[in-house]
């Protein structure tokens, strides 16, 4: 294997672990709202988190891209404070793959905070926990195979995402070019083996990942 | 410690209204009797706090946890009670231990009376305490959860039909713990319950509740021997006495004594001078106008008839006797009613045909 090739694979990793990281912190809150509340905004935000599961990539990296452009919203906010442009840019990277790996992670842990149910945390309220403490001693440690579903499944689609990348990062080696993109640039150029080494090892990787999956956590074989 | 529990809630629903106005003694068990969906376990939650009455009143003694013309509402968290729920709702990423510990660890040392150790004895869960939820048994578990409640200091426990759940022998199994906790914590108790038996055998004082308002409130045998009340009880009518035990016979009976006169009853184990509850329904008492002399029934009463009430079976009615000083029920037919010309302040003869013994 290249430099490149490594340089791909490290790049990936180290996009995939960050954007997991992140989703974990800004998707547990999201997933605890969608499977508590009773509000009517449930059905609207639950839906706008799903967005990504059903929209072309390209479809939400062309928008992405335009917010984080010289005119869009995003972009202004990021020039005003002297960050320049995110587009093409790791960061850029990292955003675009929050959205786009989103409800990969929110839905298994929405579905293990309403698996929960309202029982133990009424318990927990009864044995002096406040609400902040109930979540953390009760409510995570019961949701603990909706987290760690969310963080594999969130990691791999990250690992395995393609169109979103080439919309907003490009094809920048060792700052936006991850290993699908790396394979893409390899048989455009007819580097079949090199293509084969990344392929297969994506595919190994892939297996990987889903067997740890349903072998820990047989429960989620079914709403997968 | 003598506290009065004060408990006001009204609840609109769309199919239920709860409104209660109730005063407790703060002391002993207090059963909300009712029928499933009469509202008792509604008041159970919004004493608890896990619900939150629109217009609600509850105190034990001067703590205040909810005053909604004050806008004052305690969250459950703030409040120093104990629940035990239908379902032990163990957590099961804890050992029982675990468990045990959730609420003690979070209750300040100075206002916990109870330990681990004393608790996890009265309960008989001492040998448990390094098990998973998982290998408990039904009944076990709902000591462990009565246990948990226990420790966490509260200054009275509320049980929702703590044994609905389980079957008749882990209910047997669990009652002796509930009558010792009665028995040995000076702590009130609110105990949810559709069941008479339970009622009979554990409460000091009842609640009557149906389709949300509370009929009747007050001490146990006052409440049990009101027959101007729908057919809460029905075929269960009856009272419960209080009797000592005082003696053991030759013929293997053993003699109980109440405030009133004797019974006798099968060998007990119990040594003289226990106390014991009795029940006695209003279907197995006759009444008889002359000492009977000819009979095979041996329990045998003075008493004077105080009331007597239409009952729900066809062609009975209820009477409701004084002896000495105590209520008893009889259900008779109303021919028999007729042809002995009972009516209030008549003096007779109550045969008991059957004393069902609690405990």
């Amino acid at each position: 294997m290249e430099a490149h090739d490594l340089a791909a694979v490290w790049l990936t990793l180290k996009l995939a672990s960050v954007v997991t990281l992140l989703l974990l912190v800004f998707g547990t809150p999201i997933a605890w709202w969608l499977a508590r509340t009773r509000s009517r905004l449930k059905g609207t935000v639950g839906a706008i988190v799903a967005l990504p599961l059903v929209l072309p990539p390209t479809v939400l990296g062309f928008y992405l891209l335009v917010m984080m452009g010289p005119n869009g919203p995003i972009g202004q906010m990021t020039q005003a404070l002297g960050l320049g442009l995110l587009p093409f840019t790791f960061p850029g990277l990292v955003i675009a793959s929050v959205f786009y790996s989103l409800p990969f992670v929110v839905q298994p842990i929405q579905n293990a905070f309403e698996a929960i149910g309202e029982r133990p945390l009424e318990v927990a309220a009864t044995l002096r926990a406040s609400p902040w403490d109930a979540f953390w001693s009760v409510a995570v440690p019961l949701a603990k195979p909706g987290f760690l579903s969310g963080a594999i499944l969130g990691f791999a689609h990250t690992v395995g995402e393609f169109g979103i990348v080439l919309m907003i990062g490009g094809n920048i080696p060792g700052k936006t070019r991850v290993v699908s993109v790396q394979i893409y640039d390899h048989v455009e150029a007819l580097e079949y083996t090199q293509a084969h080494w990344l392929a297969g090892g994506m595919v190994l990787f892939s297996f990987l990942v889903l067997l740890a999956l349903y072998t820990f956590n047989p429960a989620r074989r079914k709403a997968l | 410690m003598s506290l009065e529990i004060q408990a006001r809630f009204r609840v609109d629903r769309s199919a239920f209204t709860l409104d209660v106005d109730l005063i407790l003694p703060g002391r002993g068990v207090t059963a909300l009797f009712g029928h499933s969906g009469s509202g008792k376990t509604t008041v159970l939650r919004a004493m608890a706090g896990l619900e939150r009455a629109a217009a609600g009143y509850f105190a034990l003694g001067s703590e205040v946890w909810q005053d909604e013309s004050r806008g004052r509402f305690v969250p459950p968290h703030q409040r120093a009670l104990g629940v035990v729920f239908q379902e032990a709702s163990l957590f099961p990423h804890l050992s029982v231990r675990g468990n045990m510990e959730f609420g003690q660890k979070r209750t300040s040392t100075a206002t916990n009376r109870f330990s681990l150790p004393e608790i996890a004895e009265l309960l008989g869960i001492a040998t448990l305490l390094d098990r998973a939820p998982g290998e408990l048994s039904g009944g076990e578990r709902q000591r462990v959860a009565i246990a948990r409640a226990l420790l966490a200091a509260p200054q009275i426990l509320l049980m929702d039909e703590p044994l609905a759940a389980l079957d008749l022998k882990r209910k047997l199994e669990i009652l002796p713990y509930l009558e010792r906790l009665h028995r040995e914590l000076a702590l009130p108790i609110v105990y949810v319950s559709h069941a008479p038996d339970e009622v009979a055998r554990l409460a000091d004082h009842l609640v009557l509740l149906d389709q949300g308002r509370a009929v009747a409130c007050g001490p146990l045998n006052e409440v049990l021997a009101r027959i101007d009340l729908p057919a809460t009880f029905a075929d269960d009518a009856g009272i419960v006495i209080e009797a000592r035990v005082a003696e053991h016979e030759a013929d293997d009976l053993t003699r109980l004594e109440f405030p009133g006169g004797h019974i006798h009853v099968s060998r007990r184990h119990e040594p003289v001078g226990t106390l014991l509850r009795c029940r006695i329904h209003a279907r197995d008492v006759s009444l008889a106008l002359e000492p009977p002399m000819h009979t095979s029934i041996l329990n045998c009463v003075d008493a004077t008839v105080v009331d007597l009430a239409p009952t729900d079976t066809p062609g009975h009615v209820l009477v409701r006797l004084d002896v000495a000083g105590n209520p008893l029920l009889a259900r008779i037919t109303r021919r028999s009613a007729d042809k002995l010309a009972i009516r209030p302040g008549l003096a007779l003869r109550a045969q008991i045909k059957a004393v069902a013994l609690l405990g």
